[in-house]
């Protein structure tokens, strides 16, 4: 395996005694399969143990790692140092405050998530002893890509919409709000409603499709955020058109 | 809490440099602009019905003014716009309208692909209509 000198530009930041961030400059020697955080774990371990940053499973599906490499949001552990060429920036994600260097305050996100109820709210509660409650590919192909979601938060350091109006619910807590309105157990749409069909849910956005673009899991939050929009208007034109048809 | 007090969240203000961060942001920023021509044409063709209105002196008077290299110039570039803004819309369609027929969806380019026959039909039709053949 080859070996390679890696200069990394991080981005740092101590409350404790810094009044704003600053770049930092490590030269790495890197093994050419490294990604980026086994840079950053190498600086960590042999160069400088103040560096903090998120990280867990090294394999793309805890999203603790998610970072902006070259302006770019990323999985540190799916960014490869040898699609790099030059000095490689690391900052943290972009629209969330700096905890300390490259940890961001994910609060925000964390709460936004929890008002979209993303659960299966079933239609119909039923006991253990009456079964499963069942249902045919189908109608599990129709959401399954949205279950995909890790919340690493890269689709809201892409979006512009949530950078410029923080109180813009946002991709991921929309497209798994989608998730669960459209599987065929769930009952909870009316409930997510008050969130996604609101001036800060699906209409803040105005399809830039970054978000779809950056998700490393594939996802498309776009998609889903457009699907909220035709839905609500169909649900508005129905309340007010044809008030009879309401449930 | 004593934690919570050592806290000091360093918020970044976010700068128009975001527009130049990556191309997709600059090809949504012209998207966007090409409305502004999109506006401007069609406030042209409002304009127009009001010469239309007051007889034909004054509609032989707009459609001369028409030949100005200023208006072709406009005209050129408002069209280059339209394309842009349509052809843009028109890919963006699969994600907005999904369409699942039995257990998978139909592939993006098919409902893309509609759309874009679909305006072809309705771009003949019109140039028919208006006796362009």
């Amino acid at each position: 395996m080859g070996e390679r000198t890696l200069e990394l530009e991080v981005l740092r930041y101590n409350p404790e005694t810094d009044s704003e961030p600053r770049f930092q400059r490590y030269t790495v020697t890197c093994r050419e399969e490294w990604v980026v955080l086994d840079a950053l774990n190498h600086i960590k371990e042999t160069i400088d143990p103040t560096l903090t940053y998120r990280w867990s499973c090294h394999m793309a599906v805890c999203g603790s790692c998610g970072m902006m490499i070259n302006k770019e949001p990323k999985l540190a552990c799916k960014a490869f140092i040898r699609s790099y060429k030059g000095v490689v920036r690391v900052e943290p994600l972009a629209h969330f405050p700096i905890e300390r260097d490259l940890v961001t305050v994910i609060d925000d996100f964390m709460d936004k998530l929890k008002r979209v109820r993303p659960y299966l709210i079933p239609k119909q509660v039923k006991a253990v002893a009456d079964g499963e409650y069942l249902q045919t590919p189908a109608e599990l192909n129709k959401f399954k890509q949205y279950s995909m979601c890790i919340n690493c938060m890269l689709c809201y350091a892409a979006c512009p919409e949530y950078g410029l109006i923080p109180k813009y619910v946002g991709p991921a807590a929309i497209a798994l709000a989608h998730r669960y309105n459209q599987d065929s157990r769930d009952g909870g749409r009316d409930q997510r409603q008050q969130e996604i069909a609101a001036t800060e849910g699906a209409w803040e956005c105005s399809f830039v499709g970054a978000c779809s673009e950056v998700c490393p899991e594939h996802v498309d939050p776009a998609g889903a955020i457009q699907q909220v929009k035709i839905k609500s208007t169909v649900d508005w034109y129905t309340e007010h058109l044809m008030p009879w048809l309401k449930k | 809490m004593a934690e919570e007090m050592s806290r000091k969240p360093y918020v970044r203000e976010m700068t128009s440099e975001w527009i130049f961060r990556h191309p997709r942001y600059v090809r949504y920023m012209t998207r966007e602009f090409s409305c502004l021509f999109i506006g401007a044409w069609t406030l042209m063709l409002v304009c127009a019905l009001a010469r239309l209105s007051e007889g034909p002196e004054a509609w032989a008077a707009f459609l001369a003014g028409l030949k100005s290299p200023l208006i072709v110039a406009f005209h050129v570039v408002a069209l280059a716009f339209a394309v842009y803004h349509s052809v843009t819309w028109f890919n963006l369609t699969p994600k907005a309208l999904p369409l699942q027929l039995g257990e998978q969806f139909v592939p993006d380019g098919v409902i893309s692909g509609a759309h874009f026959g679909a305006w072809a039909v309705l771009s003949i039709a019109i140039l028919y209509l208006a006796g362009a053949f």
